[in-house]
């Protein structure tokens, strides 16, 4: 799964400690997502998406359908 | 104080509680093992308060245990349950093979629960190792 959470994290400034700080997760588990190594559970990607107050679909997108 | 210096503290407090669980279960079984031989001599109440009270800590330290597991964010929890579950797959293949082999005399010594504890601990590390570097 592709997400957009470093694009979005550095036109707001952010350091991934602080989006980890606003999601309330660690900064490895943010650099995880943002790397793909791991896709973040639906209640998660609900918050990102209420933070960001995006579309969930806007911030990840599954990489068989693009 | 924000929430991750929040988050942060509950995790390190919960990781306190299972370390000093693990030291209390600790002293608990050396006190069962070799309280009977050097302290009381095999007296058969005050030995099966000490294993009662052994066990009893062993509980309050998977108690503890969960606790530092549901202070875990997903990620996190993932790593842990990778690193239990590899070494519980080794603890309980290696285990059945190492009793086999006294079974089928191909060692002369008896099988000692101590080896697979150790065996699972050190396998518990590595898996965390690797996870944590994977995830890194």
């Amino acid at each position: 799964m592709k997400n957009r959470l470093k694009v979005l994290r550095a036109e707001r400034d952010w350091t991934q400690a602080k989006l980890a700080e606003e999601l309330d997760v660690s900064r490895q588990t943010i650099n995880a997502i943002e790397k793909g190594k791991f896709d973040p559970s639906l209640p998660l990607a609900f918050k990102a998406a209420r933070l960001f107050e995006m579309m969930i679909e806007d911030i990840f997108q599954d990489e068989v359908n693009s | 104080m924000n929430k991750t210096n929040a988050e942060t503290k509950t995790n390190k407090a919960s990781e306190a509680k299972v370390i000093y669980w693990c030291l209390a279960w600790l002293l608990a079984t050396a006190g069962a093992t070799f309280g009977p031989e050097l302290l009381w001599g095999y007296g058969t109440l005050i030995t099966s308060i000490g294993i009662a009270i052994q066990l009893a800590i062993g509980f309050g330290m998977i108690w503890a245990f969960k606790g530092f597991l549901l202070a875990m964010d997903e990620l996190q929890r993932l790593i842990q349950l990778e690193a239990l579950s590899l070494a519980f797959g080794v603890g309980v293949v290696v285990g059945i093979s190492y009793e086999l082999l006294e079974d089928v005399k191909l060692i002369t010594f008896e099988p000692e629960i101590s080896h697979l504890i150790m065996l699972m601990s050190l396998t518990y590390v590595f898996g965390l190792f690797l996870s944590n570097r994977r995830y890194r």
